[in-house]
């Protein structure tokens, strides 16, 4: 599915990843985890080509992510869906409309959006809401209208960068196992987050990168050392240990 | 590829209405724009109907020969004159008919001239029309190597201010128009540049789901023009009511005058309708390319 090969990204001078190689599975479901600044970001906006690499070669199936051209960016992105933090839904489309746009920009008739949109909506459950707008729902609602968009013309890769960041406790779970059904049907799921809990919970592939580096590569692995690079030294013992545990 | 520009128009049709502040701000700016041009416009057609009416009027030359002159002398110049380059027409007039005419012209007053018909003062004559003025000159050096001409009497030195005067207008009011048509288009960019930065977010996730930069253009361009298109009919509007008043103002009388005319409304609201359309439509699409430029950088 995608495949990073010795990929280095620096920014002057400094580094965003470097020496990169790793590979995901198709069907898989992977946590991207580590701390601010650790290169995570970097990953992404490689995988989507907002960035290109210095040094080595990543692929997206079969397609040369690096050597697309600017024209052909528009046609990764729609082989991909993107969920954010901050739902980055469109403030002035309804519900119905934010999905249906997705589906506008690959010139999806108006017969098939009809009938698609709202069997998504059902899916992610916020069918009720379709006529709403994005700032009349709740952060889970509007996560889950981002979840739809991301999912409508069944790309066969989901990136959700910190999916969960902006919700509570019970709204992220909710989000977790709409992620999981959604994995469950077949789509590959990328998912870069900080949130420990759910990362040890789910028992998932973990990738850790720290410095550039991808420093642990766990198939069934738990958050780490990494939880909270905010939090000073001594509380981050505790994430230390629970590494050691392991 | 129908369904998608269905899509942009129903998409520009509404970023219009919700941006109705801006989209009114760009089309009075404009419509501003396009008023001033149109009355320059007007300037230029009509100093050009002057020149035109000038060059017609002046377009005569005419040779008056001596009394010995005779027939077949001046039948040979006609010859000669005919196979001229810019020369449309020449002909022979007796003294008689030039008489004719005269009392023709005085018409009321034609008694004046009864007594001398006897007698007649005036000289045969050659007129020669010029099919352009520009070789007139040619024509009249040629017409000093004949031998029993008394005089050539063309109005050349007035022409030749006229046509001076009047470029001068045309240039300068050309300028005038070249100048206009930038800074709309800059005006309209600015203009189109804050909608689009108001919603620069917006482009931002449409990228994200991979929307071509077309698509995203689409719905600005389509609005860019719709600015336009409106904004043209609304000053040409505009335009003709006053052309139309100040025509009316003037009043037949002064043309007569000046012996010259006005270019009617009808012609120039035709004209007007076309260029502006155009105007409209290039300075709406021109002024949301260029704005759109820098979001769209990928």
């Amino acid at each position: 599915m995608i495949t990073f090969d010795n990929v280095t990204k620096s920014y002057g001078t400094n580094i965003g990843i470097q020496d990169v190689t790793v590979k995901i599975e198709k069907g898989g479901f992977v946590f991207l985890v580590g701390p601010s600044g650790s290169g995570k970001s970097t990953f992404v906006k490689l995988i989507l080509k907002e960035l290109t690499p210095d040094k080595g070669s990543i692929k997206l199936n079969d397609l040369e992510v690096n050597r697309l051209s600017n024209r052909q960016i528009p046609k990764l992105r729609r082989s991909t869906g993107i969920v954010f933090q901050d739902f980055r839904l469109l403030p002035q489309k309804t519900v119905f409309e934010n999905v249906a746009f997705a589906m506008e920009i690959v010139h999806m008739s108006q017969r098939a959006i009809r009938r698609q949109v709202p069997q998504v909506l059902n899916l992610v459950g916020i069918s009720s809401k379709a006529t709403k707008y994005p700032n009349e729902l709740s952060a889970g609602e509007q996560q889950r209208v981002a979840i739809a968009r991301a999912i409508i013309n069944s790309p066969a890769l989901l990136i959700a960068d910190e999916p969960t960041g902006n919700l509570d406790p019970d709204t992220a779970w909710e989000i977790m196992r709409l992620l999981e059904q959604i994995n469950h049907r077949g789509t590959t799921i990328l998912m870069v987050t900080h949130a420990k809990d759910i990362v040890d919970k789910m028992e998932k592939r973990v990738i850790a990168i720290d410095k550039g580096r991808i420093v642990r590569d766990d198939a069934n692995g738990c958050y780490g050392a990494y939880e909270d690079e905010k939090l000073p030294g001594f509380l981050q013992m505790g994430g230390v240990f629970n590494n050691n545990a392991e | 590829m129908l369904n998608s520009w269905k899509c942009a128009f129903k998409q520009a049709f509404k970023q219009a209405f919700r941006n109705r502040a801006m989209s009114v701000a760009s089309m009075f700016s404009i419509t501003a724009m396009l008023l001033i041009l149109g009355l320059f416009f007007i300037l230029v057609v009509n100093v050009n109907m002057v020149s035109e009416t000038a060059k017609k009027q002046f377009d005569t030359i005419q040779v008056f020969l001596l009394d010995e002159t005779t027939y077949e002398e001046s039948s040979v110049m006609l010859a000669d004159l005919k196979r001229m380059d810019g020369v449309s027409e020449a002909t022979y007039q007796t003294a008689k008919e030039a008489m004719d005419k005269w009392k023709v012209k005085w018409g009321d007053n034609a008694y004046l001239l009864d007594g001398l018909e006897d007698e007649n003062p005036l000289p045969n004559s050659l007129i020669i029309k010029v099919s352009e003025l520009e070789k007139a000159d040619a024509t009249v050096t040629r017409l000093k190597t004949y031998d029993g001409i008394e005089d050539i009497k063309y109005y050349k030195d007035t022409v030749d201010q006229l046509l001076k005067i009047t470029g001068f207008i045309q240039v300068g009011a050309m300028i005038v128009i070249l100048f206009l048509v930038i800074v709309s288009v800059i005006v309209v960019s600015n203009t189109i540049k804050l909608t689009v930065l108001a919603r620069e977010r917006e482009i931002s996730i449409m990228k994200y789901v991979g929307a071509t930069n077309w698509f995203i253009r689409g719905p600005f361009l389509i609005e860019g023009i719709l600015i336009g298109i409106v904004s043209a009919l609304v000053s040409v509007g505009i335009i003709s009511f006053i052309y139309y008043k100040i025509t009316e103002l003037i009043g037949p009388e002064i043309f007569i005058m000046l012996s010259t005319t006005m270019v009617p409304v009808e012609f120039l609201i035709i004209r007007l309708v076309w260029i502006f359309l155009a105007l409209g439509i290039s300075i709406g699409a021109c002024g949301s390319i260029v704005s759109m430029r820098r979001f769209l950088d990928t």
